[in-house]
C-alpha cells in the first residue's frame, strides 16, 4: 500500500528515528544553539565541541518529525571528526540534494537515504533544520535559527 | 432554515458530492479523501459560478459610476449583505461589514478599542483561542497597557466556565471567544459567557471562524456586540469574510483604513467619514468574493445548516468509536459539546509523518499546531494530526481515515 513511500521513509530512517545518535545534552558544549522550524513545530538544540580545528563531539536534543531525528541523527554521527570546513561544505551538498539538484551522491555517503526528501516540498525543511542549525552555529550565530 | 431542510426527504451526501468538482480526482493515484475542511472547505458549482458569472457579464467597480454594469455589481454586492444579514440574524444589513476573513474583522475592532483602553484595563480570552485571536489582543495591550487576561481550559478541552467567570472584573474592558475551537472542536456555551459579561457592560467578540459551516447563529438571541467569520471555511473563496457588529457600537468606532468608499467629503483641511458599514470598506473590496460568499450562504441554506451538523456530527461519532480500536490513537479534544473535529496522535509518530503518509493514501488531514502553540503545550504536544469533516464527507471515508492510519502504523512498526 506504501511501497512508493519507501523512498522518503527507508528503513535507515525509521532506525535512527528510533535510536537517534548523539541525542543527548551536553553539559561541556562549546558552543549551541535553537533552531526551531515555525511551520510545524519542530525543535532542535544542537551542542559542538571544538578542539584543534575540528568537531570533537556533536550532539542534539529537541522533538521533530521523523525525517528531522534522523537527519539530525545522521548528521551528527558524520561531522564528528570534520573540520568546520569540511562540515560546511557537506551543508552545501547536503542542501543541494534535499532541493533536488543534482549532486555526486558518493560525497553524502549515509546521507544519501534523504535523497527522497526533494520530491517532498513541504517535508525539505525537516531533512534541512539540522543543517542550517549547524550552518548557524559554525557562523558563530547566537540567535536561536528558524526556517522561515 | 429548519423548516427547508424538515421538507428535504433524506440527507443526500452524494448529491452534494455531485456539486463539488473538486472531490472528484485521484491524489497520488487513490480517490481523493478531504477531510481538512476546519483548514479550508472546498467550493460548490454553484459558488464558482458566481464567480465566473460576475467577471464574465456584470465586472464593474461598486458604489461609484451611473452605468449598468456598474449598478448590477453594486447590487450584486450589497444583496451579499443581506443575505449575510439574514444568516446571521442581524437586524439590519448595516451592521454587516465586509472583510478579508474572521482575522481583518478581529483586527479592526481591535483597532478601534485601542482608543477605548489604558492602563490598568483588561481584556479577556480563553486558552483555545486561535493564533488571530490572540496577537490582536496582545497588539492592543502593548498599545495601551491593558493586561490580558487568559481563561483556562481542563483536560478534555474545555472552557472551565467558573474561572472565565473569575476573571471578569470592573477591569475587565473587552472579551474575545471563540464559538468554536479549531485544533480541538470544543464548542463553547457563548450564550451563557455574554450574559455572564453583560452584568458588567463588557462588549464581547465571538470568533465564529471555525463554528459557522456548523452552527446556526442568531446575533440577536445571542446578544454579543461582535461576531466574525471567513468566508472560505463556509464554502465561499478565500479573501471575504464578515465582521458583524451592533450598529451602537459600529457608529462610536473610529475607521480602520483611509482610502476611497469609506468618506463623504475629502477636503486637504478635513475628511468626513461615510457612514456604517462603509465607513470599514476603504477602497475596492473583493466584489467577486463577496458575491461568492452571497451564492454559499444560499448553498448552505438550501440544504440547512441543521442537517448539515447532524450529518458532520454522525460522522465524528463514527470516526471517535472507530478510532477507538487503534492502540496508539489518542484524541485531543474530547469536551462534551464538540463540532466535527477530531484533533489526534499517534504515539511515537510525529504529526508530521502521519500527513505526508496519509497524503499518499490520498487522504488530506492537517498535521500540525493548528495556529493554536499555546492549546499545543496545555496537551503537552508539539502537534496534532487533525480529521476535520463537511457536508460533502461520508461514513466510506472515515473507514478509508482509520485504514489510513493501521497501515502507516504497520510501516513505522
Amino acid at each position: 500500500m506504501l511501497d512508493d513511500l519507501r523512498d522518503l521513509y527507508q528503513e535507515v530512517i525509521f532506525d535512527h528515528n528510533k535510536n537517534p545518535r548523539n541525542f543527548r545534552l551536553m553539559d561541556d558544549a562549546d558552543r549551541q544553539i535553537d533552531g526551531f522550524n515555525p511551520l510545524c513545530g519542530d525543535r532542535i538544540t544542537l551542542f559542538i565541541k571544538i578542539s584543534d580545528g575540528k568537531i570533537a563531539d556533536a550532539s542534539f536534543q529537541g522533538q521533530g518529525c521523523a525525517i528531522s531525528t534522523a537527519s539530525a541523527s545522521l548528521m551528527t554521527d558524520i561531522v564528528i571528526g570534520q573540520t568546520e570546513q569540511e562540515a560546511q561544505s557537506l551543508f552545501t551538498l547536503f542542501h543541494k540534494m534535499a532541493i533536488g539538484e543534482p549532486v555526486e551522491m558518493d560525497e553524502l555517503g549515509k546521507l544519501a537515504v534523504l535523497a527522497g526528501v526533494c520530491e517532498y516540498p513541504a517535508r525539505v525543511k525537516c531533512a534541512t533544520l539540522p543543517w542550517h542549525t549547524l550552518d548557524a552555529l559554525l557562523k558563530g550565530a547566537e540567535e536561536p535559527v528558524t526556517t522561515e | 432554515m429548519n423548516q427547508i431542510s424538515k421538507k428535504l426527504p433524506a440527507y443526500d451526501v452524494e448529491a452534494i458530492r455531485q456539486d463539488f468538482p473538486v472531490l472528484n480526482q485521484q491524489v497520488r493515484g487513490k480517490q481523493l479523501v478531504y477531510l481538512d475542511n476546519a483548514a479550508t472547505s472546498q467550493k460548490p458549482k454553484a459558488v464558482i459560478d458566481s464567480i465566473v458569472q460576475y467577471y464574465e457579464n456584470d465586472n464593474a467597480n461598486i458604489h461609484r459610476g451611473v452605468h449598468t454594469l456598474s449598478e448590477r455589481a453594486t447590487l450584486s454586492y450589497e444583496n451579499s449583505r443581506k443575505k449575510v444579514q439574514a444568516f446571521l440574524n442581524a437586524d439590519s444589513h448595516k451592521e454587516i461589514v465586509f472583510t478579508r476573513g474572521a482575522t481583518e474583522a478581529i483586527n479592526l475592532v481591535a483597532n478601534a478599542f485601542a482608543e477605548k483602553l489604558s492602563a490598568g484595563d483588561e481584556v479577556l480570552i480563553t486558552a483555545m483561542e486561535h493564533h488571530s485571536n490572540i496577537v490582536p489582543w496582545q497588539m492592543l495591550c502593548e498599545k495601551t497597557g491593558a493586561e490580558l487576561k487568559v481563561a483556562p481550559i481542563n483536560a478534555q478541552g474545555e472552557l472551565i466556565v467558573e474561572e472565565f467567570a473569575a476573571l471578569i472584573s470592573k477591569k475587565t474592558k473587552f472579551a474575545a471567544i471563540s464559538h468554536m475551537s479549531n485544533a480541538l472542536g470544543t464548542i463553547n456555551p457563548i450564550k451563557q459567557l455574554i450574559d455572564l459579561l453583560h452584568q458588567y457592560d463588557i462588549p464581547v467578540l465571538i470568533d465564529g471562524a471555525q463554528a459557522i459551516p456548523h452552527i446556526s447563529v442568531d446575533v440577536q438571541a445571542l446578544d454579543c456586540e461582535f461576531y466574525v467569520f471567513s468566508g472560505h471555511k463556509l464554502y465561499a473563496p478565500t479573501g471575504i469574510g464578515a465582521l458583524y457588529g451592533k450598529m451602537e457600537q459600529l457608529e462610536q468606532m473610529s475607521a480602520y483604513q483611509g482610502g476611497g468608499d469609506m468618506i463623504s467629503v475629502v477636503t486637504f483641511d478635513k475628511t468626513v467619514y461615510n457612514k456604517v458599514p462603509y465607513k470599514f470598506e476603504a477602497g475596492t473590496p473583493n466584489i467577486a468574493g463577496t458575491i461568492g460568499l452571497g451564492a454559499a450562504i444560499d448553498y448552505v441554506s438550501r440544504i440547512g445548516i441543521d442537517a448539515i451538523a447532524a450529518h458532520e456530527n454522525s460522522l465524528l461519532a463514527y470516526a471517535v468509536e472507530q478510532s477507538q480500536r487503534i492502540e496508539k490513537l489518542t484524541i485531543i479534544g474530547t469536551a462534551e459539546q464538540k463540532g466535527a473535529i477530531m484533533s489526534f496522535v499517534l504515539d511515537g509518530i510525529h504529526p508530521h509523518d502521519i500527513g505526508t503518509m496519509m497524503d499518499h493514501q490520498g487522504i488530506a488531514v492537517r498535521a500540525g499546531h493548528h495556529c493554536a502553540m499555546p492549546v499545543m503545550d496545555f496537551f503537552g504536544v508539539p502537534a496534532t494530526a487533525r480529521a476535520s469533516f463537511a457536508m460533502y464527507n461520508t461514513h466510506q471515508e472515515v473507514d478509508a481515515l482509520m485504514a489510513g492510519i493501521e497501515n502507516l502504523i504497520e510501516m513505522f512498526g
